[in-house]
């Protein structure tokens, strides 16, 4: 039998499996975590509709939580409310700006746009200029883009708020 | 013939369908993109239209109650049985009509989202609020490939509105309004896609004057893929999608 606490502790060293610098707490995909007699349920927020990690994450996260003793683990989905990149945690956005990856803009309020958005100066995680440029929308997964250092030259992913 | 069914669940197998059969499009593209951002950006899109239409079909699959999950309606339906828009399942054909069709559509997609977030269903209403954070992305990156490829040399002008003149007749469909649409709207599970068009033409039509294209005049062609009646295009489409499940009936990786 594992309390809360302890599972939230074990959920904290589950990594994403696309940037193992965050665990899933860090990324802010737990949502709600039950523990008692029976066992652990927890439920998941996922990210991108087509991220490859969704299942993989489900499945490191009952492993995990199983090695440590928690008996019966039973993993829910909930859509709603939509997962968004404001959910990462302050000290997820210091360890991914760490890792190289310029942690997400805050999402500003709904409201009328044009159909074409102009992306907002990403300082570089490395040597913090804002004279950057987009190289490309998508990166290597869909939340992020590619920019480049106009100072330092250095290539390096932006999280893309979501 | 085409199956009739129960009018909310031939109206999400439409939205499932025809994310699924444009993320198939899309994923053609794996290997042969002009750029290899593109070829990352035509991939990621593809992967937000699949995990679109998995959320979709296994509602579908709920709400038919027949037992049938997302790999089975996928998989094991045959052409007459979907119901995704004809726009989708046309041929890739060049970069250019890749990109606009991708506008046109997702923009389309945008407007459903919009409207579905007050669905009386609360798992369309939740997949619609997650979606439309991604379908935002698709839609700016193909509005800036649009106003870069219309606005750009004579020959990426010309290959554009090439495009916007082979599909524009075809997206007179997604607005086309009948019984399905008349019975969601009636009964609060969805927008009927006819009120949609304002608000479609109000997002396309300024990106297309920016990319200096000429938007053709209206015209009595009316596709019909969303009452299961397609083209030629997507039996082929399907056959190479369904080929393993169907070969190997249960097959797991």
């Amino acid at each position: 039998m594992l309390s809360s606490a302890r599972a939230w502790e074990v959920l904290a060293t589950v990594p994403d499996p696309e940037i193992p610098v965050l665990s899933v707490c860090d990324l802010g995909i737990v949502r709600h975590v039950q523990a008692d007699d029976e066992g652990v349920a927890v439920t998941l927020t996922p990210t991108y509709s087509g991220c490859p990690a969704t299942e993989a994450i489900a499945a490191d996260v009952r492993a995990a939580l199983v090695e440590a003793g928690a008996g019966s683990v039973e993993v829910q989905t909930r859509l709603d409310p939509p997962w968004t990149t404001d959910w990462i945690s302050e000290a997820g956005q210091e360890k991914l700006r760490r890792y190289g990856i310029a942690p997400p803009h805050t999402l500003q309020p709904a409201a009328p746009r044009p159909v074409r958005l102009v992306p907002r100066a990403v300082a570089c995680p490395r040597c913090a200029s804002k004279r950057t440029t987009r190289l490309s929308a998508f990166g290597s997964t869909a939340c992020k883009a590619l920019y480049r250092c106009e100072d330092c030259r250095e290539p390096f992913d932006y999280f893309k708020p979501l | 013939m085409a199956e009739t069914r129960e009018p909310r669940l031939e109206y999400v197998l439409r939205l499932g369908d025809s994310a699924l059969v444009l993320g198939q499009r899309l994923s053609e593209w794996c290997g042969h993109a002009p750029v290899l951002e593109e070829e990352l950006a035509l991939a990621n899109t593809a992967l937000d239209l699949l995990g679109q239409a998995r959320l979709l079909l296994t509602r579908a699959g709920q709400m038919e109650g027949a037992g049938r999950d997302e790999d089975a309606l996928a998989f094991l339906r045959d052409p007459q049985a979907f119901r995704n828009v004809t726009l989708v399942e046309l041929p890739n054909g060049d970069f250019a009509r890749t990109v606009l069709r991708n506008l046109l559509f997702c923009a389309f997609q945008e407007q459903l989202w919009a409207g579905l977030r007050a669905s009386s269903d609360a798992e369309l209403a939740a997949i619609a609020a997650k979606s439309a954070k991604e379908t935002r992305y698709h839609v700016e990156h193909a509005a800036d490939w649009c106003v870069r490829l219309g606005d750009g040399t004579d020959e990426s002008h010309q290959r554009m509105q090439e495009a916007l003149d082979t599909l524009w007749p075809y997206t007179a469909e997604l607005f086309t309004a009948d019984a399905v649409d008349e019975a969601a709207a009636a009964t609060g599970f969805g927008p009927a896609w006819a009120s949609l068009e304002a608000g479609w033409q109000k997002l396309v039509r300024p990106v297309l004057e920016e990319a200096t294209l000429a938007v053709p005049a209206p015209t009595a062609f009316r596709s019909t893929g969303k009452g299961g009646v397609h083209s030629e295009h997507l039996g082929h489409l399907l056959a190479l999608m369904q080929t393993l499940p169907r070969s190997h009936p249960g097959a797991r990786w």
